[in-house]
């Protein structure tokens, strides 16, 4: 499977008089996890949004592996292999943890008017989601009513049904927010087995993870890039501690 | 084209607009604020038509009998609101849709057990019975009441929504209600207000409709399901909407009703026309309806919601 | 893993029984049983399409008598014109009523949650005054079928042939709607109910799956039409009234929204229950408007959990998350119900 990239010039989303993002420009290299840190409110969310075609952008262009597709629907940017988590949960609380995942799996085929088999039948799709679940280490609990996880487990499928969608790029919101220390371990090592077979965009607090994880790291704050580079690069870099790490620096 | 004609349909099509917004103002308001679909809002029009209807023929007075169907919808909007409605606020439209519609059925019943299954007879208050001339065409002074009752409702809720602090707490209610009553407003009197001020508009709409439609077990669905129409089109929680929306729905499916056969005749064959006539302009506003939802599909002045 | 096996032998053990009927009525000299079962069935099928788009897929039609009425008149007016062959009447009504549900469906699916119960209802009024404007066709009064659909090798001039084409039908309808339920089409149509952001943002498209689902649901629907109307030998604009669709509703929330035996039992149960009412007084419907006031009271929590993930999904939606300005503003897809 080639890996592609990811792209934005110039990026702006206004609400109202607010500019939510504000000129973003980013580069996310083919089979690079690139991780997005700021303050709260810097409009990360919202940038993710842009990138899956959730929400229209105002100015600025989006490329994926070189294709111009800001403007393009949701499904058109999926099609393209764009995939991505959610901050807060949304996944199908009614179906067990193999229907959610065999219904990202079947993605890429469609349901067209698959109405006789049952999903069960599908032995292909079957096999994907299996292979998926064990490695999110949510295999104990495959044939549970996901209303019934925990809280821990219902993040780790929500990245779950990103990988099964057969994605090529991954854009990961929050993924381990609200995780206790434990989940978060095994969250990192999740991710960690990922690196450089998809690329990764991942928005994080969890400074572990983001520093153990990514080759490269941007931030943002207030809806701008002030830095992009090296761990060691934005570690150091004066802004950047004034912005967001500077307040820890004293603490 | 006959002038004098066409201004007596089009005075027509403004006083239905009115009793549509009259309706329709308070559907809205429940649909847009309490997230509630009412339908037994048809059998509050009902109400009022009957007890107003009742009230004039029992005491001779016009404006008691206004006042006697106000009241008694609102008391009844009351009742509804605190026993069926508040139960099922925070659940999903299904039930909302299931109990009023069991609503709708057993107040149709209770008007023929009561009335009987035959229209009950409202008669035009003999003050009011009468025509004026207006631009060369006779036009009943009635209706032109119900015209001027339209657009003092229509001021009357501008003025209401926009300075007084019930209205405030409504509008604040449309864009956030959990944020108003987190505020401190007692939200379920907020509720039961309007839910009260809907029904009495209702009340109302169906008193001044009593001499000139027909009062009966059932002749608030197709008024109802009109309204539906307006207040979809017109944006659900927008009270501006309602009125814009009420007013050319009403003008269209009057003049739609008056012309669309004279118009077929003048090029099919007149038995022809009058079978497919009244068809076709029956239809007409449901195609418009699917005509403006294809492109706003929120309706044409959707207030910015949450 | 029990529940399956319950389900099972559900079904079965159903049709079984139901195939006794007409066996029991002759037998005990009551042929009234069998007209009346023959319309529960009738009633069954509309419901268990109903299933189709509102146990499954959450969408409140409260228009579906609309299609019922089509089916009916697709008969009577071929009939009117001479055309009594039943395979004619059944094809009309399926191509009338797919069309019918397309271009209907394509106009509701894109409002909100409200605007899709109040526009199918507006439709179905739609057609109701065009046929009691339609007097060439009985309007108002309704249009005698002087002769019962022939489809070659039988006819449905009774209610007992009607009961039999009536039991087949609902039999393959049933075993059909089970399949689906669990095929990939059926899951992601239910799930359109519980997360429909998610399932766009899995490159599926919220709305055609619905409008699929809504076009089959309308022309089986049509097909529980074709049926009534040789049961009663009559076509009329009561058959697609809104009561009519509004009982629909009733019967499948009494039997199990989304279930697949729901719809049989809740049309049983309501049709017996109407029955009964009507032996006690002539004003039936005031005892029955009440009842059906106090189940959706009772069973207001049959949504419960869908109605938590949507309350969290507007939530997600709605609140800012720590100063952001919510997703929400602007492009949210048109399938997301309210």
């Amino acid at each position: 499977m080639s890996l592609i990239g990811l792209s934005t010039q110039n990026l702006v989303k206004r609400f109202g008089g607010l500019r939510a993002t504000d000129g973003v420009s980013l580069e996310i290299r083919p089979g690079e996890l690139h991780a997005i840190i700021g303050p709260n409110g810097a409009g990360k969310t919202t940038l993710i949004n842009l990138l899956t075609g959730e929400l229209r952008s105002d100015e600025g262009s989006i490329k994926i592996g070189g294709e111009e597709v800001s403007g393009t629907p949701v499904q058109h940017r999926v099609g393209m292999g764009l995939l991505r988590s959610y901050q807060i949960t949304s996944i199908f609380d009614a179906f067990t943890v193999i229907e959610n995942v065999c219904l990202a799996a079947m993605r890429k085929r469609g349901v067209r008017w698959a109405v006789w088999k049952p999903m069960s039948a599908y032995a292909d799709v079957m096999e994907k989601a299996r292979a998926i679940i064990e490695q999110c280490h949510l295999g104990e609990v495959a044939d549970t009513v996901v209303s019934n996880l925990a809280y821990g487990q219902r993040r780790q499928l929500e990245v779950a049904m990103a990988l099964a969608a057969d994605p090529k790029i991954l854009l990961l919101d929050e993924p381990m927010a609200g995780m206790s220390a434990a989940e978060g371990a095994a969250a990192i090592e999740l991710l960690r087995s990922l690196k450089g077979r998809y690329t990764i965009l991942l928005i994080e607090h969890d400074m572990n993870a983001v520093f153990s994880l990514a080759d490269r790291i941007s931030v943002l704050v207030y809806g701008k890039i002030v830095a992009t580079g090296s761990i060691e690069e934005i570690r150091n870099h004066p802004e950047v501690r004034r912005a967001y790490l500077g307040d820890d620096a004293d603490a | 084209m006959n002038s004098s004609l066409f201004l007596s349909q089009l005075l027509n099509g403004l006083q239905l607009g009115v009793l549509l917004f009259l309706l329709s103002s308070g559907l809205t308001l429940i649909f847009g604020i309490m997230n509630f679909i009412n339908l037994a809002h048809g059998s509050l029009y009902m109400v009022g038509a009957f007890i107003g209807a009742a009230t004039y023929n029992a005491s001779g007075s016009f404006i008691f009998a206004i006042a006697a169907a106000i009241i008694s919808s609102g008391l009844v909007g009351l009742l509804l609101e605190h026993v069926v409605a508040k139960p099922l606020y925070r659940h999903d439209h299904l039930y909302q849709v299931l109990a009023t519609f069991g609503l709708m059925m057993f107040f149709n019943e209770l008007a023929i057990v009561i009335f009987g299954n035959r229209p009950y007879y409202a008669a035009i208050p003999s003050a009011l019975d009468g025509a004026v001339t207006l631009f060369g065409t006779q036009y009943p002074i009635y209706r032109i009441l119900i015209i001027a009752v339209g657009v003092l409702v229509a001021l009357g809720a501008w003025y209401l929504i926009q300075k007084t602090r019930f209205g405030m707490l409504i509008r604040a209610g449309a864009s956030n209600s959990p944020m108003v009553s987190v505020l401190g407003v007692n939200i379920d009197l907020l509720k039961k207000l309007l839910f009260m001020l809907g029904a009495g508009l209702a009340g109302l709409a169906g008193a001044l409709a009593g001499p000139i439609l027909s009062v009966q077990s059932g002749m608030g669905e197709p008024v109802l399901i009109l309204a539906l129409v307006v207040i979809v089109v017109g944006g659900i929680g927008s009270i501006r909407g309602a009125l814009v929306a009420a007013m050319v729905i009403a003008v269209i499916d009057t003049l739609g009703r008056a012309y669309i056969p004279q118009l077929l005749g003048s090029f099919m064959k007149p038995a022809t026309a009058n079978a497919v006539g009244p068809a076709l302009a029956s239809m007409l506003i449901y195609v418009l309806m699917a005509l403006v939802l294809a492109f706003k599909p929120n309706g044409i002045l959707a207030p910015a919601k949450r | 893993m029990n529940r399956v096996k319950l389900g099972a032998w559900l079904i079965p053990v159903l049709f079984l029984l139901l195939a006794c009927v007409p066996f029991v009525a002759q037998a005990i000299g009551e042929p009234f049983y069998i007209t009346f079962f023959a319309r529960v069935l009738v009633y069954a099928l509309a419901a268990c399409a109903l299933n189709l788009v509102l146990g499954f897929a959450g969408l409140v039609s409260f228009g579906h008598a609309m299609f019922i009425g089509l089916g009916c008149y697709a008969v009577g007016i071929l009939t009117y014109y001479g055309f009594s062959d039943g395979w004619l009447q059944l094809g009309v009504a399926v191509a009338v009523c797919a069309l019918v549900a397309l271009v209907v469906g394509s106009v509701c699916l894109r409002t909100s949650g409200i605007g899709f119960i109040m526009i199918t209802l507006a439709f179905a009024q739609m057609f109701y005054f065009l046929m009691v404007s339609m007097t060439t066709f009985g309007g108002d009064d309704g249009l005698n079928i002087n002769e019962p659909s022939n489809f070659g090798l039988f006819e449905l001039s009774g209610s007992s042939e009607v009961y039999w084409a009536a039991w087949v039908v609902l039999l393959a309808a049933t075993v059909f709607m089970a399949r689906l339920k669990k095929s990939p089409f059926g899951m992601v149509l239910r799930a359109t109910h519980i997360n429909p952001r998610r399932v766009n943002a899995f490159g599926y498209s919220v709305f055609r799956v619905q409008l699929a689902a809504y076009v089959i649901s309308g022309v089986l629907t049509g097909v529980a039409g074709v049926l009534l109307a040789n049961l009663t030998a009559f076509a009329s604009p009561s058959y697609m009234s809104w009561p009519v669709s509004g009982d629909l509703i009733v019967m499948l929330v009494i039997g199990g929204l989304g279930t697949i035996v729901g719809p049989i039992i809740g049309a049983v149960a309501f049709l017996v229950m109407e029955e009964f009412f009507k032996g006690l007084t002539q004003h039936w419907m005031l005892i029955m408007g009440p009842v059906i006031v106090v189940i959706a009271l009772l069973t207001r929590n049959g949504f419960g959990w869908l109605t938590r993930q949507r309350e969290v999904q507007s939530a997600q939606t709605r609140a800012p998350v720590a100063g952001e300005v919510p997703a929400k503003a602007a492009a949210v897809p048109a399938g997301e119900a309210q």
